[in-house]
C-alpha cells in the first residue's frame, strides 16, 4: 500500500539529508508504528507519505514514494486526499471549521462530494469514532483525547485507505491514550486500513504493531517485525529495556508476552526496599488551596506538603487540577489558601522576587523565549535573576545539553528548548522547582537525561514538583506520587506504592513482576 | 401585508431543533430598516424603529460569543448622538432664534472669526442635530442587530461560489482574533514566571515575539491541515468560459457608475440612466459569479436552507424600505413634509398613517420567527 524506493530526502539549506536511502513497504492492513530518536526525520516520513513532504515544506526528493500506486512527487497532498488522511501532532491547530460536525464534512466538501452521501458518511463516522455526542460541541470545548477522535473521524469520512497520525497521543492521560488507540485498532482490524504512525511512548502502542519502522540517526530506515527491530533499536522502551536486561533474544511487544516468558523461565526478582520518605524539612507546603477560574474549581483544597530533596510527581487526567496547582505554587494564577515556601508566599511577592522562591517551566515552554539566540537569553537570564554573567550558561553545561549559542531558541529541539528554559529558570536558584508536563516530545533517552537532572537538583536540596501523563517517566524520576482527579488529591503515598497499586499508573515492568513491586528494568537486573 | 404572510409561515416547525432563519434573511431585513430608517429625519417615527429594531434583536438573539456584541452597537450610537449633541450645544454654528439657554462665551482671536465657543444656544440647530444624529444612530443599530442575529461564519458558508476563497480567508481572520487573545494571555502569564512584565518596549518585545511565532505556527499548520484535507483540488479553470473575469470586472464598473449617477443625477434623464446601469450592473455580476463559480466543484454540507419565513423576512424589510421611500419622495409634498419635518421654524413632529407599514416591517420578524432554543425570555 505504501512503497518507499530508495528515498533520499533533504530539506533546503540542511547540510545532511534528513531521509537516507529508505526502501521498505507498508502492506495493505498493516499498523506499523515509526519510531526514532528525537528530530530524526520521524515526521519527514510521515509528510511524504500524503506529499506535505516536499510540496508544502520544500527540499529535494530522490526516489519515489507510490500510495496506492501514485507517486507522491507527481501528485499534491489535496489530489492525495482521498487516499491518505493525515492528522497532524496538534489536532487543534489543523481544524478548519468551529463544530464537530461541520470538522467531519469539511474535507468531504473539498472532494465535491453529493450532499446526501456526506450526510450518510458523517453519521457513519461520528458512529465509528463513538462521538456523535459531540456533534454539536465547539471544537475549541473538547478535552484533549475528544479532539483527537474528531480529528481522525474529520480525516476517516473521505473514505481514505492509509491513515497517517503524527504523534497521537502525546499530549493525552494514560486512559484517553487508550481510547485513541482503541479507535484505531478497530479501523485497523474492522475497516482494513492501513496506518502509518508514529509515537515516543511505545509502551502504549508496541503491542498493537504488526511492523515497526526504525528511523536511524543516519537518516536509514530499518523496517521489520516489533521484536526484532527493537532490539538494536536506539528507542529503548521499558520492555526492550527489561529483554535486555535479562539476555532476551527478542522484545516482547506486549505485558503478557513479557510475562510468560518471565514466568517460563522462573525469573525471581526481588524488590529494593526503599528508605521510608522524607517528611522533614518541609521545602512547600500548601494548606486549603482552591483556584476557581469563574465557576470551575480547578483544585479544590488540597493540603499537602513537600520535604525538600524529594522529586514528586503529580498524576491524573486532563484537566484533572495538576497545571493550576503548580501556576497557584508558582503565584500565576489566583488561589485562595496558603503557600508556603520556606516561609514566604510567592504569591505575595512581586514576580522578580518570587521566582527566587518557586520556579515553574511551564508546558510551552516556548512561551519563556523572545530573544533571537541562546547567548542573548542566558545573558538576559542572569541579569533578571541578578546572577553573576555566565552563571545560566554554567548551568546549561552542567544540564549536559550542547547548545550552539548562537542558535534560535525556537529552532532548537524539544529537549534542548527544554535544558534552556530550565536552566533560564534555575539561575534564580530558586528552592522549589515546578516543571508542567516536561517530557512531551522527549524520547527516551532524553527523558532518562532529565529523570538525572531532577534526582541531581533533588540532591542539592531542592523540593521538586512534576506533573506528568507518563507512568514510566513518574516511576523513574519521583519519589512520591499525588494523584488527582477533579481538583481533589485522590492518592498520595511513595511511587512505589502509588504506581503498583493501580494498572493505569503502574509501568510496564511493574506489571510483568506484578505482585512483586519493581518499577524498572533496573530494578530488576540486581 | 407582511405581516400576515408572516403568520402563515410561523408554524411549528418538524424536526428536532428550532432551525435559526437564514442569516442573509436577517441581512436583507436589517438593510431594509437601515434604508427606511436613511430617508427621512422624523425621530418619531425613528426612535419608534429604533425601539422595534432593539425588541427584535433582543428578543431573537442566542446566547452565541457574536451575538453578545449588540450591547457595543447601542453604546456607538448612543455615543454619536451625545457627540453630536456636545458640540452643536457648545459650538454654536446654527441661527436659531429660540434661545433655551446661555452658556459663557469664549473669546476667540481674530483668526477664528466665525467660530463661536459658547453663548445663546438655540433650539433649531439643536433639533436638527438631533433628528440627524437619530437617523445615524439607528442604521448603525440596524448593522448591529443583523450582526448579533446571524452567525457571521454561517453567513459566510452561503455566499457564491465564486466567492469561496474570499469567504475562506475572512472566515479564518475571524477565527484568528480569538485565538491571539488568548495565546497573549498565556504568554502573558509565562512571562511573569521570568520575573513580571517589566515595562517599555522589552515588555512588549517579550510578549509580542512569543504571541506572533505562535500565529505563525499555527497559520502554517492550518495551512497544512487544509492543503492535506484537500483544499483546493476540484479547482479547474476549464470549466469556465474565457472573459469571465473582464466581463465581472465591467459589470461591477457599470453597476458602481449606475449607483454614482443615482446619488449625484438630478434630471429624471439621469435616473433613468442610472437605473438601466444598475439593472444591467447587478445582472453581469450575478451571471459573472455564475460562471466563475463554476470552476470550484466544492460541495455544501447541510447548506442554511432558504424558506419561505427567510423570504418573508427579506419582504418585511422591503415593504418598509418602500413605505418609507414613497412617503419621503418628493412627488409627495405631504409625506415628505411628514419624514422631514422643518426644524426652522420649530414645529412639532408628527406621525402618518402611512408610517404603519414601516413600522410593521421592523416588527415582523418577531412574529416570522421563533425565540431561539437557548430559552431567552
Amino acid at each position: 500500500m505504501i512503497e518507499f524506493d530508495g528515498v533520499t530526502f533533504a530539506y533546503p539549506d540542511a547540510a545532511a539529508p534528513t531521509l537516507r536511502d529508505v526502501a521498505f513497504r507498508v502492506s495493505d492492513g498493516d499498523l506499523c508504528v515509526v519510531v526514532g530518536r528525537t528530530g530524526t526525520g520521524k515526521s519527514t516520513l510521515l509528510g511524504l507519505v500524503n506529499g506535505l513532504v516536499p510540496h508544502f515544506t520544500g527540499g529535494t526528493l530522490t526516489g519515489g514514494v507510490r500510495v496506492d500506486g501514485r507517486l507522491t512527487a507527481h501528485h499534491r497532498p489535496r489530489e492525495l486526499a482521498d487516499v491518505v488522511g493525515y492528522v497532524g501532532q496538534n489536532p487543534l491547530l489543523g481544524f478548519v471549521t468551529d463544530r464537530a460536525e461541520d470538522e467531519i464534512a469539511y474535507g468531504m466538501e473539498q472532494l465535491g462530494l453529493a450532499p446526501a452521501t456526506m450526510r450518510k458518511r458523517v453519521e457513519e463516522t461520528l458512529d465509528v469514532m463513538n462521538i456523535s455526542a459531540l456533534r454539536d460541541r465547539p471544537l475549541a470545548d473538547l478535552s484533549g483525547g475528544q479532539q483527537q477522535r474528531v480529528a481522525i473521524a474529520a480525516v476517516l469520512a473521505a473514505q481514505p485507505r492509509v491513515l497517517v497520525l503524527d504523534e497521537p497521543t502525546s499530549a493525552l492521560d494514560p486512559n484517553a491514550a487508550a481510547d485513541v488507540l482503541a479507535a484505531i485498532t478497530t479501523l485497523v482490524h474492522d475497516v482494513g486500513m492501513t496506518v502509518l504512525l508514529a509515537e515516543h511512548r511505545l509502551e502504549r502502542v508496541l503491542h498493537y504493531a504488526d511492523k515497526v519502522a526504525w528511523v536511524r540517526p543516519d537518516g536509514g530506515v530499518s523496517y521489520g517485525e516489533p521484536g526484532e527491530v527493537l532490539l538494536g533499536c536506539d528507542v529503548v522502551p521499558p520492555l526492550a529495556d527489561l529483554a535486555r536486561t535479562l539476555g532476551w533474544d527478542a522484545v516482547p511487544t506486549s505485558v503478557r508476552d513479557a510475562r510468560r516468558r518471565a514466568g517460563r523461565e522462573r525469573i525471581e526478582v526481588v524488590a529494593p526496599s526503599d528508605a521510608p520518605l522524607p517528611t522533614a524539612p518541609v521545602g512547600l507546603s500548601v494548606a486549603g488551596l482552591s483556584v476557581d477560574y469563574g465557576r470551575l474549581r480547578a483544585v479544590n483544597s488540597v493540603t499537602l506538603g513537600f520535604a525538600s530533596g524529594t522529586v514528586t510527581g503529580l498524576m491524573g487526567r486532563n484537566g484533572a487540577g495538576k497545571s493550576s496547582l503548580l501556576w497557584a505554587v508558582a503565584g500565576g494564577v489566583r488561589s485562595t489558601g496558603t503557600v508556603d515556601a520556606a516561609g514566604r508566599d510567592p504569591r505575595a511577592l512581586r514576580p522578580a522576587d518570587a521566582r527566587r522562591v518557586v520556579t515553574l517551566v511551564p508546558q510551552t515552554a516556548s512561551d519563556l523565549l523572545y530573544l533571537p539566540t541562546v547567548a542573548d537569553e542566558l545573558d538576559r537570564a542572569d541579569a533578571e535573576s541578578g546572577a553573576s554573567p555566565g552563571a545560566s550558561r554554567a548551568i546549561l553545561d552542567r544540564l549536559g545539553a550542547d547548545l550552539e549559542v548562537d542558535a534560535d531558541p525556537r529552532d532548537l529541539s524539544e529537549g534542548q528548548r527544554l535544558s534552556l528554559v530550565l536552566a533560564i529558570q534555575l539561575a534564580a536558584s530558586p528552592e522549589v522547582v515546578c516543571l508542567d508536563e516536561p517530557t512531551r516530545g522527549l524520547d527516551y533517552e532524553m527523558k532518562h537525561r532529565l529523570t538525572a537532572i531532577l534526582r541531581g537538583l533533588a540532591a542539592e536540596g531542592r523540593t521538586i514538583l512534576v506533573s506528568t501523563h507518563d507512568v514510566e517517566f513518574a516511576a523513574s524520576a519521583t519519589d512520591r506520587l499525588v494523584v488527582m482527579a477533579d481538583g481533589d488529591v485522590i492518592a498520595d503515598g511513595p511511587t512505589r506504592e502509588v504506581a503498583t497499586s493501580s494498572p493505569t499508573f503502574a509501568p510496564q515492568v511493574a506489571k510483568v513482576f506484578a505482585p512483586v513491586p519493581v518499577l524498572t528494568a533496573a530494578e530488576v537486573g540486581r | 401585508m407582511a405581516s400576515e404572510t408572516a403568520l402563515s409561515t410561523d408554524q411549528p416547525r418538524t424536526g428536532p431543533r428550532v432551525r435559526p432563519a437564514h442569516p442573509w434573511a436577517w441581512w436583507g431585513w436589517a438593510l431594509g430598516i437601515a434604508g427606511a430608517a436613511s430617508v427621512g429625519t422624523n425621530p418619531l417615527l425613528n426612535a419608534l424603529i429604533a425601539l422595534a429594531v432593539a425588541a427584535v434583536a433582543l428578543l431573537r438573539r442566542t446566547d452565541d460569543p457574536w451575538a453578545r456584541s449588540i450591547g457595543a452597537y447601542f453604546v456607538l450610537a448612543g455615543l454619536v448622538l451625545g457627540i453630536r449633541l456636545f458640540f452643536a450645544t457648545v459650538v454654536g454654528a446654527g441661527s436659531g432664534t429660540t434661545v433655551l439657554f446661555t452658556l459663557p462665551q469664549v473669546a476667540l482671536p481674530d483668526w477664528a472669526a466665525g467660530i463661536r465657543l459658547g453663548g445663546p444656544v438655540t433650539a433649531e440647530p439643536l433639533a436638527y442635530t438631533a433628528y440627524d444624529s437619530l437617523r445615524l444612530g439607528l442604521i448603525l443599530l440596524c448593522l448591529g442587530a443583523a450582526n448579533a442575529l446571524a452567525n457571521p461564519k454561517r453567513a459566510l458558508k452561503s455566499v457564491p461560489a465564486a466567492l469561496y476563497e474570499a469567504s475562506v480567508a475572512v472566515v479564518i481572520a475571524l477565527s484568528v482574533a480569538p485565538q491571539l487573545v488568548e495565546s497573549t494571555q498565556r504568554i502573558r502569564r509565562a512571562q511573569r514566571l521570568r520575573g513580571g512584565a517589566g515595562a517599555g518596549w522589552r515588555s512588549v518585545s517579550r510578549v509580542v515575539v512569543p504571541v506572533l511565532a505562535d500565529a505563525v505556527d499555527r497559520s502554517m499548520s492550518l495551512a497544512a491541515g487544509m492543503e492535506a484535507r484537500g483544499f483546493g483540488r476540484t479547482r479547474d479553470a476549464r470549466r469556465q468560459p474565457p472573459g469571465v473575469t473582464a466581463g465581472l470586472l465591467v459589470a461591477m464598473m457599470v453597476a458602481t457608475f449606475g449607483g454614482f449617477l443615482l446619488l449625484a443625477g438630478d434630471t429624471p434623464q439621469a435616473r433613468t440612466a442610472a437605473g438601466a446601469c444598475l439593472v444591467a450592473g447587478c445582472v453581469g455580476v450575478a451571471a459573472g459569479l455564475r460562471l466563475s463559480g463554476r470552476r470550484l466543484a466544492v460541495t455544501r454540507y447541510r447548506p442554511e436552507p432558504w424558506t419561505p419565513r427567510d423570504t418573508g423576512l427579506v419582504v418585511a424589510g422591503l415593504v418598509a424600505l418602500g413605505a418609507a421611500a414613497v412617503l419621503g419622495s418628493t412627488a409627495w409634498p405631504e409625506g415628505y413634509a411628514v419624514m422631514h419635518p422643518s426644524t426652522d421654524p420649530l414645529i412639532w413632529p408628527t406621525l402618518h398613517p402611512a408610517m404603519a407599514p414601516v413600522l410593521l416591517g421592523a416588527l415582523a420578524p418577531l412574529a416570522l420567527t421563533a425565540a431561539p432554543d437557548g430559552g431567552r425570555p
